[in-house]
């Protein structure tokens, strides 16, 4: 159908190379490309100037217009700060009670409350707020300083037996190592199992059940329920924050506890310290 | 060529190309083609479609800010753009479709390229005339006042579509009457302007002034097309075995001639400036034109048509031997077209067949693992998942949210102490939702319990739900 006339041997046409017979055309390129290239030149030499470029020995040609991806990223948080100036100074002047019952406000208080946690709480409790051993899982319902929205916002601003703070919340438990005899502290460990429901031996705890009440009820509670004026544990329940077991109650009262959390009003705003309680009294165990 | 002494030039300047008007039952086509698609492509944002008091009432909208796409009654949420995905897919396997049987048809007939630049020759034409005085204008070296009117005219009326048609496109994005008023009076956002200046820059550019440039050098396309052709594959050519010797030509001297005249109608109506006649090439663009001239000139000289067509390749061995050419649809109907209608109808059978089981109720159900399980005060164990509930209604609906699974489970939802939760219209909202097995029991003491999540709209009962599991001590002890 078609009827290409045979190339001769150095057209000009062609490059003269020929493999099984196909030969290479040697066709001239658009003249625009020619033009869109040289464009391109300019454009990448203008371009160095403009913006950060050349390399020198301890760092680089700075650019006309003064661009840095550092400059950037502190203007996109300026932007971002500005933009939530208002809503955090709503947040920050609310009735704290009243907070959760706003619905855009509270959203804003638990998203930004969770990008706080993940900063500054997680070391301690957790990314998942579940805790460790020695630090509270803050997802139950056991508070040891109370779990409504004002206890929460009190310990998370002065923190818990800190030096920095005067406001911090503060309790201390005496070591009975040094008041009981080593038998007394196994009795008195028998009676607290038994509050709980786990397996106790009743001959210890009986006379155990008399050294709790002349020693323990007083901040404990007659049945061990706890006191979150005083930040001391219930221990009838199913939580323990060090641990349940003979061994580790026994060395609980034997050396005390002493559990420190530092207070975060020098280094929060008001404003993030109320986000970061709402989100935290909203993780399932808030009263 | 050029002299050997004097090597080639690397670049060359374009060559203008002024093709002449022509009339015939493909140019007809084309102007139906052009009609239909221009018309789709300004009208369709107008068209309205009332959705309720809270949705856009426009009927093709592809709202970004708040993704969501509105294609007449059909809403598509972010998650669900395998929809686009699947017509994409459709789209690639449709061209593929038409280029296996009737060759760079896309090229000629619909392509936007080919389009625009048929409309800017249209126009270029009606202001300055046809071929030859495009012609004379051209070789024309003195700016006089005719020709400066002429050339002004005619960049203003390019212009002037162009504007429309960056205009056009920014319209399916935001809501076309009041975008229009905000264009013009600067309260409209600069990426709309940033926008609609680009794409008047690029039609003006490419249709008045680059042409056949972007199909020859720009496009992607003709160098992959190949790959779907093959010698049944329909293609616009010229038979030579019938038109050859042509008038003027050397051999036309000794033997008997041809059909060919040698008029160059063929060469002046093409809008890629070809002659069809040299054979296949990278160049054409099948838009059948030349067909449409020879075949007014066969006819005025008493010779059949047909002497450019759309023939293939696997007919030229049978023609040069004296037989006719195999009906068209023996070329069509193949197994590779075949093949590529399967493929593009299973495609969108399965996007009809989604389109029609999308659940009016969606709901995903996220557990959350950080910490699996959350030992309670009084010994319970806790669960907590991440539910995500769409209300894709027009109205505000309250769902229960409910297990089953177990009967010792109980459901809590975080935030309010009812088992249901109020979903405003055409949003998702996430829920946390904790399940709570009492101490003692079979989902607290086990590693994992199968449970499965309800929803049920309160209104009319519809329900959906989704399986998850419980995880208990057991994986802890």
């Amino acid at each position: 159908m078609s009827k290409v006339p045979p190339k001769q041997e150095g057209d000009p046409n062609t490059t003269g190379h020929s493999w099984d017979g196909i030969e290479e055309f040697d066709n001239p390129m658009p003249r625009w490309w020619l033009w869109t290239f040289y464009a391109t030149i300019v454009w990448g030499v203008a371009y160095t100037i403009a913006y950060p470029a050349w390399p020198l020995v301890s760092s680089a040609t700075a650019g006309l217009l003064g661009y840095s991806t550092r400059g950037e990223v502190a203007a996109e948080i300026n932007a971002v700060e500005e933009a939530n100036a208002g809503i955090n100074a709503q947040l920050a002047s609310a009735e704290l009670t009243e907070i959760s019952a706003d619905a855009t406000l509270n959203s804003y208080a638990v998203s930004s409350g969770a990008a706080v946690f993940r900063t500054w709480c997680a070391q301690c409790h957790g990314s998942g707020a579940a805790g460790f051993v020695g630090y509270p899982n803050l997802l139950d319902d056991d508070w040891l300083w109370g779990g409504d929205i004002e206890a929460i916002h009190t310990t998370i601003a002065h923190g818990i037996r800190n030096e920095e703070d005067p406001d911090a919340r503060y309790s201390e438990m005496p070591a009975y190592g040094e008041i009981f005899e080593p038998e007394e502290i196994t009795q008195v460990v028998n009676y607290v199992m038994s509050l709980s429901g786990d397996a106790f031996d009743p001959a210890l705890a009986e006379p155990g059940a008399e050294l709790f009440a002349d020693n323990c009820a007083a901040c404990h509670g007659d049945n061990g329920l706890g006191n979150v004026d005083l930040g001391a544990p219930n221990l009838a329940d199913a939580i323990w924050l060090y641990g349940g077991d003979e061994e580790t109650l026994t060395e609980t009262v034997t050396y005390s506890r002493y559990g420190v959390m530092p207070p975060w009003t020098q280094r929060l705003t008001e404003a993030q310290i109320r986000a970061v309680a709402l989100y935290v009294h909203q993780l399932g165990g808030g009263e | 060529m050029t002299d050997q002494a004097q090597p080639p030039s690397l670049y060359a300047a374009r060559e203008p190309i002024f093709p002449r008007r022509v009339s015939g039952r493909f140019r007809n086509l084309k102007w139906v083609i052009l009609a239909v698609t221009l018309g789709i492509y300004y009208l369709v944002p107008w068209i309205r479609w009332d959705r309720g008091p809270s949705l856009p009432d426009q009927a093709v909208l592809l709202d970004l800010a708040n993704r969501r796409f509105y294609f007449f009654w059909i809403e598509i949420w972010s998650h669900e753009f395998y929809f686009v995905a699947g017509l994409l897919i459709m789209a690639g396997l449709g061209l593929f479709l038409f280029t296996s049987a009737l060759g760079r048809v896309w090229c000629g007939y619909a392509c936007p390229q080919t389009v625009w630049t048929d409309l800017f020759i249209l126009v270029e034409r009606w202001v300055e005339g046809d071929r030859n005085a495009r012609l004379r204008l051209h070789r024309q070296q003195k700016m006089d006042v005719r020709k400066i009117r002429l050339r002004v005219t005619k960049w203003v009326l390019w212009l002037l579509i162009a504007v429309a048609t960056g205009g056009a496109w920014v319209f399916y994005f935001a809501d076309a009457p009041t975008l229009f008023v905000e264009l013009f009076t600067g309260q409209a956002h600069a990426v709309a302007y940033i926008t609609v200046a680009f794409l008047t820059a690029t039609t003006f550019v490419f249709g008045g002034f680059m042409r056949e440039q972007i199909c020859i050098y720009a496009c992607p396309w003709p160098r992959i097309q190949a790959a779907m052709m093959d010698e049944d594959t329909l293609t616009v050519a010229y038979r030579d075995w019938r038109g050859e010797p042509r008038k003027h030509s050397q051999e036309a001297k000794t033997e008997p001639m041809g059909d060919c005249i040698d008029c160059m109608a063929c060469v002046n109506v093409c809008p890629m400036g070809i002659d069809i006649r040299d054979g296949q090439q990278l160049e054409c663009i099948t838009c059948a034109l030349c067909i449409d001239a020879c075949d007014d000139v066969m006819e005025r000289i008493g010779k059949p048509r047909g002497l450019i067509d759309y023939i293939a390749l696997a007919d030229e061995t049978r023609e040069r031997e004296g037989h006719a050419p195999r009906a068209i649809w023996r070329h069509v109907f193949r197994p590779r077209t075949l093949l590529y209608t399967a493929l593009w109808g299973g495609v969108g059978l399965a996007l009809i067949v989604a389109l029609f089981i999308r659940a009016d109720i969606e709901m995903t159900v996220a557990p959350i693992r950080n910490p699996t399980f959350v030992t309670l005060s009084d010994g319970s164990i806790r669960n907590t998942y991440d539910i995500r509930l769409r209300n894709k209604n027009n109205e505000e609906r309250l769902f229960r949210v409910f297990v089953k699974g177990n009967p010792a489970l109980r459901v809590q939802l975080e935030g309010t102490p009812y088992a249901s939760v109020t979903v405003p219209t055409d949003t998702s909202l996430l829920q946390r939702v904790y399940v709570i097995a009492p101490p003692g029991s079979d989902p607290a003491e086990a590693a994992r319990t199968d449970l499965r999540f309800w929803v049920e709209d309160l209104s009319n009962g519809d329900r959906a739900y989704k399986d998850s599991s419980f995880s208990g001590k057991g994986e802890a002890q």
